[in-house]
C-alpha cells in the first residue's frame, strides 16, 4: 500500500509537536513534506527573548535539527512560502513554484504581528517581534545605535524592552493602557511590574498614544499625541498578533478571525486540518504555547487513527520571561459578589499573590515576586480541586498545604533578644521588652515614644504589636486604632504618615505597600486616599476621578432625581447685574426649574440635566463666573456683611477681606467642607461664629475664630487670636487650613479635628510658632498653584467629555415587540 | 408568560468606559448603566437603584459592586442584588463582549424594566 501523503504548511512549534507525536504513535504511516517560509528548522519561538538579551544562542533553542527531519524521512523545504492551495487537485504551490500533492493537508501558518498604521510605520528601523529575523534586526541596531522605543507593554513588548536594555540601549516602553500587561494582570501586579521594569532603567510611559514615527528614510523618533517626542534609532512594534489566514481564505476555507476548526482540528474541508495560532476554536484564538501543544496532541491522535481524540479548548497561563522578574497569571481574576479572594502582600519582599475563588475552587491566579507555586495553583485550577480543606494556608503555597495555621507570635517569640525589630532606628527585641516592663507600656504609641521603634517607616508596627501581646498577654488590646475601613487594619493617621514616609504617590502604590486586603479598595477608602495623595503631593499626584464621589467627579451636586444643581461662585456674596442677567438667561435657555438663594450668599440652579452641564458652565464662564465648589470637600463660601462701605456700625472692610480670603482659598481640597465668614463688627451679621473659620472685625483689627459648625451639631467657634492687619488675617487663615489639610482625617470637620488634637495645640502651632505658621502658609500657597484652575472651564474645553455624554443614545430604536 | 426573543444591540467599546467607572446607554423607555471594573469586566444594570431610584451609573465602582450616590446602597454588578443589610434588586442586563465591542440584550429586560 502506498503511504499517505501529508503536507504541512508552516514549521513552527505546533506542527513540530504534532509531527513528533504522530511519529511516535504511528511510525512510518505518512510521507511528510513541510513548507517553511522561514529559511530554517523548528525552533522554540518563546525563547527568542533570551536570545535577544544574550542569555541564550539560537542553537540553544532549536527543537528539531536537520538530523531529526532526515531520521523521520521528512522533506523540509526551507524558505518556501505556500501561495496557493488547489483543493480540487489536492496540491499546494509555493512562491518559487514548488508543487506538492497531498492526501491530508495541515495548515499551521501561525500569526503575523500587528503593525499600527500610524504615519511613518513603514520607515527603515521599524520592526516587529516575531521571528529570528526580527531579533537579528534588533541586535544589529543595538550594536551601533543608542535609543530604542518599544510600542506595547504586553508580554512580548516587555521582553523585547528588557532584551534591548541588556544589550546596552536606552529603552522606552509606550503602552496605551494605564497599567502594563492589563490583559493578564490586575492593576496591583501591573504596578509592581512597572516598578520593577523602571528599576532596571527602562522608561515606561503608560496611557501613551503614538501619533507619528519621525525620520526621513530611517527612524529618528516617535511623537506622542500629547506632543512628547522621544528619540529613537529603532522602533519595535509589539502590540499584538493576528492569525495568519491569508492562504486558507484565498482557497475559500471557512475563516473568521482565525481559520475555523472543530474539536478534531478539521477545517471546513475534511481533508485539511489546521492548528496553532492561525486557528479559531470555539471562538477563541490562542497565542500561548500550551494550547497549541494540546491541539497538536489531538491532531496527531486523529491522524494516527484515534477517533475519540478531541480538543476542548484550553485554560491558559502566562509567565513573563525577563530575568529577575517573576510573574505568573492564569484564569479569570475579575471580582464578583459570588467570588472570594485571598490576597497576600509582602511589601518589603515585593511579593503579591492573589487567588480568586468561586464555589471553593480556584478560578484565577496572579502571582508576582514569588511564582514558585504557580504550577500547583494552576493544576488545582484546571482540575477544579475543592480547596475548602486547604483554605487557611492555601496562599502560602504547597509547602504549607494542610499544615496547621501558624501562631502569629511564634516567629517573634523565637527571636533572640538582640534580634532587630526596627531597622530604621536600630532597636532590638530586648530593648523593646525592657521598655515595656520597666515603663509599664501598653500601647504601640507608648513603645514609639520611649524606644523610637516603629516611629519612622512604620513597617515594623506589626512586630511591635506582637511583642506587646507576647509581654502582656491578654492585657494587650491592640484595637485602640480604628481602621480606615475593612480594606486595611491601619487607621487614617498611620496611612497618612506612611504615605509621606514611603513617598507613596498613587492609589495602587498605597494599597500595595500598605498591604491592602482588597484589590481595589472600597467606596470609603478610595476617596480618602485620593484626598491624602492630592494634599500630600501637590502638582505631582494625578487625581483619580473614579475615586471621587460623583459630585466632585462632575463638579455639580446630584439631586434625588439624578439631575444636578449648579452654583457659581459669588466672591464674598457680591454680585453684579451682568452676572444676574447671565444666570437668568441660563435658567431660561436650559429650562432650569428652580432658582434658589443659598445660605452661603449665592444662587443655586437646580434640576440641570447632566448632559447640559458643560453648556450651562460655558455660558456662566462667558459672564466671568467660575465654579462655586458647592459640591466639594473644599472651600465652599466666605460669607460677608457690607462693613465700612455702607454699614453705620462697620469697623473694617469686611466685604473686601471676605473677597480676598475667598480669592486665596478657592479651589483647595480639604478633608471635609470648609465654610468661612467675615463680619464687619461684633453684631456678627455674617454669622462668623458658627463657621469653620471666621473673622469678626473690631476697631483694633481682626478677631480670628475657628472650629464652629451649624449642621447636625451646632457649635460656636473658639477665638484663635486677634491680629492687626488684613495680611496677617490672611496668613493665619491659610496656615489654619493647611494644618487641617495635613492633620485632618478624611470627612472630619475642622471642629472635630481641633477637638481631637486639642485647641491649645492648634493655637500653639498657628499663633505662637511663627516659623511653623509661615511654613504652613507657604505650603498652602504652593499647593494652590495647582488647584486654582476652574474645573468648569476645563470641562467646557473638553476635559473628561465622556463623563457628560451617554455612550450611545438608542432611545429612538423601535421598542421590542 | 410567553418567551420574548433576545434583542442584542451594540452599544460601544470597552475603552469608552473608564476603569472603575460607568457610562450610560439610553434605550427605549429606560437607561442602562454599563460598568467597567478594575480588571476590565463589563456589566450592565438598569440605571436605577432599587432603594429610591438613584442613578447607579454615577456611583463609585469597587470590588464588583457599585455604591449608589444617593444613599450608599451597595449593589452587585453581577446580579443587581443589594449587598449587606440592605435588600432590593436592580435589573441586571446581559452583556456580551466580542473583543472590545460591547453588546447588551434589551429584549426580555426591556419589558420587565419598563
Amino acid at each position: 500500500m502506498m503511504k499517505k501523503k501529508l503536507v504541512v504548511i508552516g514549521n513552527g512549534m505546533a506542527p513540530g509537536r504534532a509531527l513528533e507525536t504522530l511519529f511516535d504513535k504511528a511510525p512510518g504511516a505518512f510521507d511528510v513534506t513541510i513548507f517553511n517560509a522561514e529559511p530554517r528548522v523548528n525552533y522554540d519561538r518563546i525563547m527568542l527573548s533570551p536570545v535577544l538579551s544574550g542569555e541564550k544562542t539560537f542553537e540553544d533553542i532549536i527543537i528539531h535539527d536537520d538530523a531529526w527531519y532526515a531520521d523521520h524521512g521528512v522533506n523540509l523545504l526551507k524558505g518556501e512560502k505556500v501561495v496557493h492551495i488547489d483543493r480540487k487537485k489536492k496540491t499546494v504551490v509555493s512562491e518559487n513554484g514548488v508543487t506538492a500533492p497531498y492526501d491530508h493537508l495541515i495548515i499551521a501558518t501561525g500569526s503575523t504581528p500587528i503593525v499600527i498604521p500610524v504615519p511613518g510605520h513603514d520607515k527603515q528601523g521599524v520592526v516587529t517581534y516575531r521571528d529570528l529575523d526580527d531579533v537579528d534586526a534588533m541586535l544589529e541596531a543595538a550594536k551601533t545605535r543608542k535609543n530604542a522605543v518599544v510600542i506595547g507593554g504586553g508580554l512580548l513588548g516587555l521582553e523585547a524592552a528588557a532584551g534591548l536594555q541588556m544589550r546596552g540601549m536606552n529603552v522606552t516602553v509606550l503602552h496605551l493602557m494605564p497599567t502594563l500587561m492589563e490583559r493578564q494582570l490586575d492593576p496591583a501586579a501591573g504596578y509592581l511590574l512597572q516598578r520593577a521594569i523602571e528599576a532596571r532603567g527602562i522608561r515606561v510611559i503608560t496611557k501613551a498614544n503614538t501619533h507619528e514615527i519621525l525620520g526621513d528614510d530611517a527612524v529618528s523618533g516617535v511623537a506622542l499625541d500629547d506632543g512628547t517626542i522621544l528619540p529613537a534609532d529603532i522602533v519595535v512594534m509589539a502590540v499584538g498578533i493576528r492569525p495568519g489566514i491569508a492562504v486558507a481564505k484565498a482557497c475559500e476555507i471557512d475563516v473568521n478571525r482565525g481559520i475555523l476548526v472543530d474539536d478534531t482540528m478539521r477545517t471546513s474541508d475534511p481533508d485539511i486540518s489546521a492548528l496553532g495560532e492561525c486557528v479559531e476554536h470555539r471562538g477563541m484564538c490562542y497565542g500561548l504555547v500550551a494550547p497549541l501543544y494540546e491541539m497538536a496532541r489531538t491532531l496527531a491522535a486523529r491522524l494516527a487513527g484515534d477517533e475519540t481524540a478531541a480538543y476542548q479548548g484550553s485554560v491558559t497561563s502566562t509567565k513573563l520571561k525577563v530575568t529577575g522578574i517573576d510573574l505568573f497569571s492564569a484564569g479569570d481574576f475579575a471580582e464578583g459578589p459570588d467570588r472570594d479572594e485571598i490576597v497576600l502582600r509582602d511589601a518589603t519582599q515585593g511579593v503579591y499573590k492573589r487567588l480568586v475563588l468561586q464555589d471553593s475552587k480556584i478560578i484565577g491566579v496572579v502571582l508576582y515576586g514569588d511564582t514558585r507555586d504557580g504550577a500547583w495553583f494552576f493544576q488545582m485550577m484546571k482540575d477544579g480541586t475543592d480547596i475548602a480543606e486547604l483554605r487557611e494556608t492555601l496562599i502560602f503555597g504547597q509547602g504549607y498545604a494542610g499544615g496547621a495555621p501558624l501562631d502569629p507570635t511564634a516567629a517573634v517569640a523565637a527571636l533572640p533578644d538582640d534580634g532587630e525589630i526596627c531597622g530604621c532606628n536600630g532597636i532590638c527585641k530586648g530593648d523593646i521588652l525592657n521598655a515595656i516592663s520597666a515603663k509599664g507600656l501598653t500601647t504601640v504609641d507608648g513603645v514609639r515614644a520611649v524606644t523610637k521603634a516603629s516611629s519612622s517607616c512604620g513597617s515594623c508596627t506589626g512586630l511591635v504589636e506582637q511583642l506587646l501581646s507576647l509581654a502582656l498577654g491578654d492585657a494587650y488590646n491592640p484595637v485602640a486604632v480604628q481602621p480606615m475601613c475593612a480594606c486595611t487594619d491601619l487607621g487614617h493617621d498611620d496611612v497618612r504618615r506612611l504615605i509621606v514616609a514611603k513617598a507613596l504617590k498613587t492609589i495602587p502604590a498605597v494599597m500595595q505597600e500598605l498591604e491592602w486586603k482588597t484589590s481595589c479598595g472600597c467606596a470609603k477608602c478610595r476617596p480618602a486616599l485620593n484626598y491624602y495623595l492630592v494634599a500630600t503631593w501637590p502638582g505631582e499626584y494625578e487625581d483619580d476621578y473614579q475615586s471621587r464621589f460623583i459630585n466632585e467627579r462632575v463638579h455639580a451636586n446630584i439631586q434625588k432625581d439624578g439631575t444636578y444643581s449648579v452654583v457659581p461662585r459669588m466672591w464674598g456674596g457680591v454680585t453684579t447685574p451682568a452676572e444676574l442677567r447671565a444666570i437668568a438667561d441660563v435658567a431660561d435657555k436650559f429650562n432650569i426649574p428652580t432658582v434658589k438663594v443659598t445660605g452661603g450668599q449665592r444662587i443655586d440652579l437646580l434640576g440641570v440635566h447632566k448632559e447640559d452641564l458643560p453648556a450651562v458652565w460655558a455660558d456662566l464662564n462667558a459672564a466671568g463666573m467660575v465654579s462655586g465648589a458647592a459640591y466639594a470637600k473644599g472651600l465652599r463660601t466666605v460669607k460677608t456683611c457690607v462693613g465700612t462701605d455702607w454699614c453705620r456700625f462697620g469697623t473694617q472692610d469686611s466685604t473686601g477681606l471676605g473677597v480676598k480670603i475667598e480669592k486665596m482659598m478657592w479651589g483647595s481640597w480639604t478633608p471635609h467642607k470648609v465654610k468661612m465668614a467675615v463680619s464687619g463688627c461684633p453684631r456678627n451679621c455674617a454669622e462668623a461664629t458658627c463657621k469653620d473659620f471666621g473673622v469678626i472685625c473690631v476697631d483694633s483689627g481682626f478677631e480670628l475664630h475657628f472650629g464652629g459648625a451649624a449642621g447636625m451639631h451646632v457649635k460656636a467657634t473658639d477665638v484663635l487670636c486677634t491680629v492687626a492687619s488684613e495680611d496677617e488675617a490672611l496668613e493665619y487663615c491659610a496656615a489654619m487650613v493647611q494644618l487641617y489639610r495635613e492633620q485632618g482625617r478624611y470627612l472630619e470637620r475642622i471642629y472635630k479635628w481641633a477637638d481631637r488634637v486639642g485647641h491649645d495645640t492648634v493655637r500653639q502651632q498657628i499663633v505662637e510658632d511663627h516659623e511653623r505658621r509661615n511654613l504652613l502658609y507657604r505650603r498652602f500657597l504652593y499647593s494652590q498653584k495647582f488647584s486654582q484652575i476652574d474645573p468648569w472651564a476645563e470641562r467646557v474645553a473638553g476635559k473628561d467629555w465622556r463623563e457628560f455624554t451617554p455612550m450611545s443614545d438608542l432611545s429612538r430604536l423601535e421598542a421590542a415587540e | 408568560m410567553t418567551e420574548i426573543d433576545e434583542r442584542w444591540i451594540d452599544v460601544g467599546y470597552l475603552n469608552d468606559i473608564p476603569r472603575r467607572g460607568a457610562r450610560c446607554v439610553k434605550v427605549p423607555g429606560y437607561t442602562v448603566a454599563l460598568f467597567r471594573t478594575d480588571d476590565d469586566q463589563v456589566f450592565a444594570l438598569e440605571d436605577k437603584c432599587p432603594h429610591k431610584g438613584g442613578p447607579l451609573s454615577q456611583g463609585i465602582v469597587h470590588d464588583g459592586c457599585v455604591t449608589c450616590p444617593l444613599h450608599n446602597f451597595v449593589i452587585s454588578l453581577r446580579t443587581g442584588e443589594a449587598q449587606g443589610a440592605d435588600s432590593g434588586q436592580a435589573v441586571s442586563i446581559p452583556v456580551r463582549m466580542e473583543g472590545t465591542l460591547i453588546s447588551i440584550d434589551i429584549g426580555v429586560k426591556a419589558v420587565r424594566a419598563a
